[in-house]
This record gives C-alpha cells, structure tokens and sequence, in this order.
C-alpha cells in the first residue's frame, strides 16, 4: 500500500459518515424522540442545573441557559486555554470547570455523567459549523496531522490509509467513513451507548492492533484539534447516531 | 432515574391513525455476559411495555435479552377521544417507570 499520501480530501469532497447511513439510521438519528441520544442530553440537562455541594453552584449558576451562553462552543473545541498554554477538549473545559469553579470532583473518561453534560453542551451547537481559527492550534493540528499519517500497530496502518486514502471502499461489508467527528459524542448502535471521539479513536487504534493513547492524553487532544480542523465547515450533528 | 422520550401528536382527527413513538433508557442486560473476573453478570431487563388510551390497554409488549439497550417501540392506534395515554414498563429488580401524555381529539 502506498504510503498516507500528503493529498488531503479537498473541502467540497468531504462528507459526514451521515451520509453513508441507511434510511433507518437517518431517521432515528434525526428525530429527536427517536434518537437514543437525547436521553443523555435530557441528563446532562438536569446535571447541567445540579448544584454541587462545594459551592452550591450549578453550571447554569454562571452560564444561564445553554441554549444561548453554549451555542456554537462545541464546533470549536479542542479550544487553546492560555492558562494551560495547550489545547483543552469539551469533556476536559467541563472537568476544569467542575475542579476550579465547582470544587467538586472530576468525572471520570466515559462515565454517564460525563457524557450526559458534554452530550447537553455539544446539543446545542447541533447544524453549526465547525470552527478552528485560532492560530494557537496550529503546532497541535500539524502534531495531530503525524500521528493520523504515521504508521502504527501490528497491522502497520495509518489513520490516514483508511481515511484519506479509501473512504467510500468496503471494509468488512461497512462503508469506510471519511473519519469526520460532526456528531460526538453520539450513539452508536454497536456500543449500544453514547460514547465519546477519544472512544472512537480508542476503537480504531484497537483495530490496527496498536497501543491506545491514555483518555485525555496530549496524542488525544492532538488528534482531536487535527480531526476538528480537518472536518472545518462541517455542520455539527451532536449527539448522532452511527451504525 | 429512567429517563423517557415519547412522541404523540398533541392533536388528532377522530378517527385518525396516529403513530406513537416511545424509547425508554435502560441497560437491558442479557444476563449471559460475564465481567472481567469471569462472575456472571446477572440479568436486568425490561420484562413488560403496556400502553393504555384513558384507562384501556391498547398495546401490550413482552421483552427479551435479544432486545437492545434503551427499548425502542413504535405502534399505531386510532385517535377516538380526548384524555391521556399512559406508558408502563416493568422490568428485573421491580424496575418501574411510566409516562403520561396528553392528546386532544377534535
């Protein structure tokens, strides 16, 4: 196989793996009573307004209602955080947010709360496009674009073989997607739950037989900020449903 | 706290065929799986979905472990009267939740 060309899938080709779905998949996931998803944003809506005991304060305390102080944040996340002088993703901002301005404790990778919040921040950017302007992303989106091009695992495969190079080809009976994460955290049918881009990517790695990356890891949050700026433009689908 | 998403038109012709839409969070544990420690993980499911019309059962659903996590179960009645619908699931280690909607019949 050649190696991961430097040809990235220009701007008008790319799609979401929406677009790959069958009719039914379509439907459920835009449908808001049938789409899975939605009971974790009716979660993270009801943690969204908990107070923490530390300070008695709740989310909407400071940020009101989401529907207005959380529109578009998702499509621009991973977002640079000065303070930390790195990248931050949604699930990490929430973390920060709760350690700092909370004093509660951090959620845990993957736990239902987690999700529930990010799914309820994420839900309210849903038909907004991605944005990734920042300047300060640049050294992680080129960190991100090496280790989607760099070859890695028993099976010796780059992210970018499966998903620059053949998308839209058959990988055990599926539609390779172009690997684009409009709609995270989403539902997905195999997991039978909401999951999260780091789960994804955990997946994948797993596929190729390589080593995952810690959750929150530096090569996470690098892959996120190079997906998010390789997917800019694209309407966000949180939360989705994919098969 | 079971959490429900149900879609009923608000309003309906008399008559009219109207489609009913519930999903319902659940885990739906099959009980044939085992943990890491090879313990086996004990079955939770939901057994039994009822739906009535004003106090008239009009659908009634047996579940199993083959069915998925976080039911998801469509049917269609006829809209015959103004009231309420009343949702009703039962499940393993005395799960219970329901739901109510309203409809209006013109």
């Amino acid at each position: 196989m050649a190696v991961p060309s430097a040809a990235e899938i220009p701007l008008a080709e790319r799609r979401s793996g929406y677009a790959d779905m069958s009719a039914a998949s379509k439907a459920m996931q835009d449908d808001d009573t049938a789409n899975p998803g939605m009971l974790w944003v009716l979660d993270g809506e009801a943690a969204w307004r908990a107070k923490t005991p530390a300070t008695g304060r709740a989310c909407a305390d400071c940020h009101g209602e989401a529907a207005q102080s959380m529109r578009g944040v998702a499509a621009r996340y991973p977002a640079y955080d000065a303070k930390r002088g790195k990248p931050v993703d949604l699930e990490g901002r929430i973390n920060i947010c709760r350690l700092e301005q909370q004093q509660a404790a951090a959620l845990r990778p993957e736990s239902k709360e987690l999700l529930a919040l990010t799914a309820y921040v994420a839900r309210q950017s849903r038909g907004l496009p991605i944005e990734s302007t920042d300047a300060r992303l640049k050294p992680y989106i080129e960190a991100g674009r090496q280790l989607f091009e760099r070859r890695q695992g028993q099976l010796n495969l780059a992210c970018a073989h499966c998903h620059d190079n053949n998308w839209g080809r058959k990988l055990a009976g599926n539609t390779v997607p172009q690997g684009h994460p409009t709609g995270y955290p989403l539902y997905r049918l195999e997991w039978q739950g909401l999951g999260s881009l780091q789960r994804r990517l955990r997946n994948c790695l797993i596929g190729m037989r390589a080593e995952s990356y810690a959750f929150e890891s530096a090569e996470f949050i690098a892959l996120e900020t190079y997906l998010m700026w390789r997917a800019r433009g694209m309407p966000m689908e949180a939360p989705a449903v994919r098969p | 706290m079971p959490r429900a998403l149900i879609k009923v038109p608000a309003r309906a012709k008399r008559g009219e065929v109207i489609e009913i839409k519930t999903l319902i969070s659940h885990e739906m544990e099959t009980g044939f799986r085992h943990s890491n420690t090879g313990t086996a993980i004990p079955r939770d499911i939901i057994k039994t979905f009822v739906a009535s019309y004003n106090g008239e059962e009009i659908f009634r659903a047996q579940l199993f472990p083959a069915i998925a996590a976080n039911p998801f179960i469509t049917f269609h009645t006829v809209a015959t009267e103004s009231g309420t619908l009343e949702f009703s699931w039962n499940g393993d280690n005395g799960y219970a939740a329901s739901e109510q909607v309203k409809i209006s019949v013109e």
